[in-house]
C-alpha cells in the first residue's frame, strides 16, 4: 500500500489536520501509512522567510475526546516542530485501542506530546507576560504597538486575552508570521510583519525603565533564577531588559557601600539593644 | 536641594518599596473590559519581568510618600533616617499605574505609604488612590494596599471596598522584637486589625455568596511579611508564628524576607549581607505548612535547635530523621504519604496516581513522571526498583549534603 500524503494549508494547518484526521480515522488508515506535511513547509528552513499565518479556530477540537485531551491535542497541534501532526495523529490512532491513552504520561508518545504541550503553553504564558506596547499617536488617536517573536503558532490563540485586556484601546500585535489586530470592535489575524522601527521615544516606557531598575535589590543578587523565568531570547524585545548587564556590574559595588556607610554609623552611635 | 520630577519620584518611592516580597496578583475575581473601563484578572497572575534579584515584577510596587513620623529601626523610611524624602500626588500613582498596565508592563498596583499626618489621613489617601483608579477610570486590574494597622476601622472598610488584597505586616516574630524596633507598633494592635480584616472579608465573602450584588471586600484576601534576620528569633518561632496567623486570620501567605542591608542603617540591626537561605527554608517549611499536611511541630521535629538545616531542605530533613517510615510503594502508597517523599511536588504525585491506575509503575516511568526522580529514589520502591538498604543507610545523609565548596557557591 502506498502512503497516503496529506498536506496542510498554509492558512489554517490545525483546522485542516483536524478535518484530515477524521476522515483518515474514519476509512481505518494506519499512522505508519500517512505522511504528513504543511504547503511551503521548506520555507521553514530558512529563518528569513515569513511562515504561513495563523487562523487556528482556538475552540476547534480534535476528532472524539475530552475537553481534557482535547487540550493536550490542540496545543500540540500549535507546536513548531513539523512532526507535531504525525504525533498527534498516532495519538489518536493508538488511543482507539487504550482508552484513556493521553493521560499515561509514561507512554514514550504521551511523553512527548505532554512536553511539547507544555512548551506551547509557557510560549503562550510567556507571551502574556512579555508583550510591550507602545504608544504611537496618529491623527489625533492613540494606537498601541507591539512587536513579538514567539517560538510555537501561538498568536491567535493568545489574541482574546488581549482582547479582555485592553478592549477600549486600539492596538496591534505583530510577530513574523501573523499579526492581530483590536480596533475595538474585531480581531482580525493577517500576514506576518517586520519589526517597526522605533522611531519616537514613549515617555511612560521611560518612566518604566525607571521603574524596573530602582525595583531591583543589589544586595540579592540572583542572576541564575532572573534567566530561569526570563530567558535571553526574550531580552532584545523587552525594553528594561537593555538595563540588565549595568545593574548587575553595580550590584556589588552598590551593596558594600550601604554596608560600609552602616558601619562607619556603627561606630559612631553606642549600640542599642541585645540582638542582633 | 532642588524638587524631584516625577522620574526622581518614581526612583525614590519604588526603591523604598521593594523591601516588601508580595508580587502575587492570583486568586482574585474574574474581571475584563469588553463592557469598558481597562483591564483584566483571570485567576492566574501574571510575572510581567524580572529582576536580577530574581524577583518577579508582577505589580507597580510603590510608595505614596516616604516620609513617616515613625521610627521602626529595621526600615529605610524611619523618621531619623537620612534618606531623601518625596511624596506622589493621588493623581501621579492613578496616572502611572494607568500607563504602565496599558503598555503590558503589570498586571495592577501594590501600594504602601510612609505614615504622614496620621494613620488615618494615610489610609484615607491610599484608599483615594484604588477609589480613583476603580471608579473614575473603570480599571480592572489588581490593586493591593497596604492597610495601617492605627487607622480608623472605617478607613480599612473603605479601602477593601476597591482592593483585591490588604496587608499588615506583622513585621517581627516576636512581640518583644516589635516593641524593641518598632517603638510605635504594638503586637495586639497589629493582631487587633488582622482579625477585624478577616471578619470583614469572611463577612463579605458570604455575603456575595447569597447575592451577586453584594459588595466584594478584598477578594483575594490579606497577607503579611515578617523580616528574617533583623533580630534574634529562630525559625522555629517564625514556623510557629506562621501557623497561628494562618489558623487565626485564615492568611493568603505569610512572606518572609530576609533582612537586607538598608541605607543609612540603624546601629541595633546587623550589618552581614542578607540571610537568603534561611529565607528559602523558611518558604520551603511555609510550603509544608499549606500544601503537603505537615503540621509545624512535625516540620520542626527535625530542627532541634529551633534552626533549619542551610544544606539539606526541611522536607528532606524530616525524612531522614524518619527513616522508619521509607521507603514508600508508589504503586500503593495514600497520597498523604507520597507527599511526604523527597523529590516528589504535589503535580508528580497527582501523575503517579494517575497512571498506576492503568499499570504497575516501574523505575523507567518514574523517571518520566518526576521532575527529579534521583532524589526520590532512595525513598521509594517500584516494580523494579528498591533501594534496598540505603534508606537506612547513615551515608544516605553525607549523600545529600553539598560539599562546603558548593555550599559556598549557593550562599553567595
Amino acid at each position: 500500500m502506498s502512503p497516503v500524503q496529506v498536506v496542510l494549508s498554509r492558512q489554517d494547518a490545525a483546522g485542516d489536520w483536524i478535518a484530515q484526521a477524521r476522515r483518515l480515522l474514519r476509512a481505518q488508515t494506519p499512522p505508519e501509512a500517512v505522511i504528513w506535511s504543511q504547503e511551503g513547509a521548506n520555507a521553514d528552513l530558512f529563518a528569513d522567510a515569513p511562515a504561513p499565518p495563523e487562523t487556528t479556530n482556538p475552540t476547534a477540537a480534535a476528532p472524539e475526546e475530552t475537553t481534557e485531551e482535547a487540550g493536550v491535542l490542540r496545543l500540540l497541534l500549535l507546536h513548531a516542530a513539523p512532526e507535531r501532526f504525525a504525533l498527534a495523529y498516532r495519538l489518536c490512532w493508538r488511543r482507539r485501542q487504550t482508552p484513556g491513552l493521553l493521560q499515561m504520561a509514561g507512554d514514550r508518545d504521551v511523553h512527548k506530546a505532554q512536553r511539547m504541550a507544555q512548551a506551547v503553553r509557557r510560549d503562550m504564558h510567556k507571551m502574556k507576560a512579555f508583550v510591550r506596547f507602545r504608544a504611537v499617536e496618529r491623527d489625533g488617536e492613540t494606537f498601541f504597538i507591539a512587536w513579538f517573536e514567539p517560538d510555537h503558532h501561538i498568536v491567535a490563540a493568545v489574541a482574546p486575552f488581549f482582547q479582555r485586556r485592553f478592549a477600549a484601546m486600539k492596538w496591534s500585535i505583530l510577530t513574523p508570521s501573523c499579526s492581530v489586530h483590536w480596533d475595538g470592535r474585531a480581531l482580525t489575524v493577517a500576514e506576518g510583519a517586520l519589526r517597526p522601527a522605533t522611531t519616537h521615544d514613549d515617555p511612560v516606557e521611560a518612566a518604566w525603565l525607571v521603574y524596573y531598575a530602582s525595583i531591583f535589590n543589589p544586595a540579592r543578587l540572583k542572576v541564575a533564577a532572573m534567566q530561569s523565568e526570563m530567558p535571553k531570547k526574550y531580552w532584545k524585545n523587552l525594553p528594561e531588559a537593555a538595563l540588565i548587564p549595568e545593574l548587575i556590574r553595580g550590584a556589588a559595588a552598590r551593596t558594600s557601600d550601604m554596608i560600609a556607610a552602616g558601619a562607619v554609623v556603627r561606630v559612631a552611635r553606642p549600640r542599642r539593644g541585645g540582638a542582633g | 536641594m532642588a524638587s524631584l520630577d516625577l522620574a526622581g519620584k518614581l526612583a525614590l518611592l519604588a526603591d523604598a518599596a521593594k523591601y516588601d516580597a508580595s508580587c502575587a496578583s492570583s486568586g482574585t475575581t474574574k474581571r475584563h473590559s469588553l463592557n469598558g473601563g481597562l483591564g483584566s484578572t483571570e485567576g492566574a497572575g501574571i510575572c510581567h519581568a524580572y529582576a536580577p534579584d530574581g524577583r518577579c515584577i508582577s505589580l507597580l510596587k510603590i510608595l505614596l510618600t516616604n516620609y513617616c513620623m515613625f521610627d521602626c529601626v529595621y526600615c529605610v523610611n524611619r523618621v531619623s533616617s537620612n534618606v531623601r524624602r518625596a511624596r506622589f500626588t493621588v493623581e501621579e500613582v492613578v496616572s502611572l499605574t494607568l500607563g504602565f498596565y496599558q503598555r503590558n508592563c503589570i498586571e495592577g498596583l501594590f501600594l504602601s505609604s510612609g505614615i504622614i499626618r496620621s494613620p488615618d489621613y494615610t489610609m484615607e489617601m491610599l484608599g483615594l488612590v484604588a477609589r480613583k483608579l476603580r471608579l473614575e477610570h473603570g480599571f480592572k486590574g489588581y490593586i493591593h494596599l497596604k492597610t495601617i494597622p492605627e487607622a480608623a476601622p472605617e478607613l480599612i472598610e473603605a479601602a477593601g471596598r476597591y482592593a483585591d488584597r490588604l496587608s499588615i505586616n506583622i513585621e517581627l516574630p516576636t512581640d518583644a522584637s516589635l516593641t524593641r524596633l518598632a517603638p510605635e507598633k504594638t503586637a495586639p494592635g497589629i493582631r487587633r486589625s488582622m482579625g477585624h480584616l478577616r471578619g470583614q472579608i469572611d463577612g463579605h465573602r458570604e455575603a456575595r455568596s447569597k447575592s451577586r450584588r453584594a459588595p466584594l471586600f478584598a477578594p483575594a484576601g490579606q497577607s503579611t511579611q515578617v523580616i528574617v534576620g533583623a533580630d534574634a528569633a529562630r525559625d522555629s518561632d517564625i514556623l510557629r508564628m506562621s501557623a497561628a496567623l494562618y489558623a487565626r486570620f485564615s492568611m493568603k501567605r505569610v512572606y518572609y524576607s530576609a533582612f537586607s542591608p538598608i541605607p543609612d542603617a540603624s546601629a541595633s540591626l546587623p550589618l552581614s549581607p542578607p540571610p537568603l537561605t534561611r529565607e528559602h527554608r523558611l518558604y520551603q517549611a511555609d510550603w509544608l505548612l499549606r500544601f503537603y499536611d505537615f503540621s509545624v511541630e512535625e516540620i520542626l521535629s527535625a530542627a532541634p535547635d529551633g534552626m533549619f538545616d542551610a544544606a539539606i531542605d526541611p522536607k528532606l530533613a524530616w525524612a531522614l530523621a524518619n527513616r522508619g517510615r521509607f521507603p514508600v510503594d508508589v504503586n500503593t502508597a495514600p497520597r498523604e504519604m507520597l507527599l511526604r517523599v523527597p523529590g516528589l511536588g504535589a503535580r508528580g504525585v497527582d501523575r503517579i496516581i494517575a497512571n498506576r491506575r492503568f499499570h504497575r509503575l516501574r523505575l523507567d516511568d518514574l523517571s518520566r513522571l518526576l521532575a527529579s526522580a534521583r532524589k526520590a529514589l532512595p525513598f521509594v520502591v517500584a516494580v523494579d526498583w528498591s533501594p534496598g538498604p540505603l534508606t537506612d543507610d547513615d551515608r544516605l545523609i553525607a549523600r545529600f549534603r553539598p560539599s562546603p565548596r558548593q555550599l559556598d557557591l549557593f550562599a553567595a
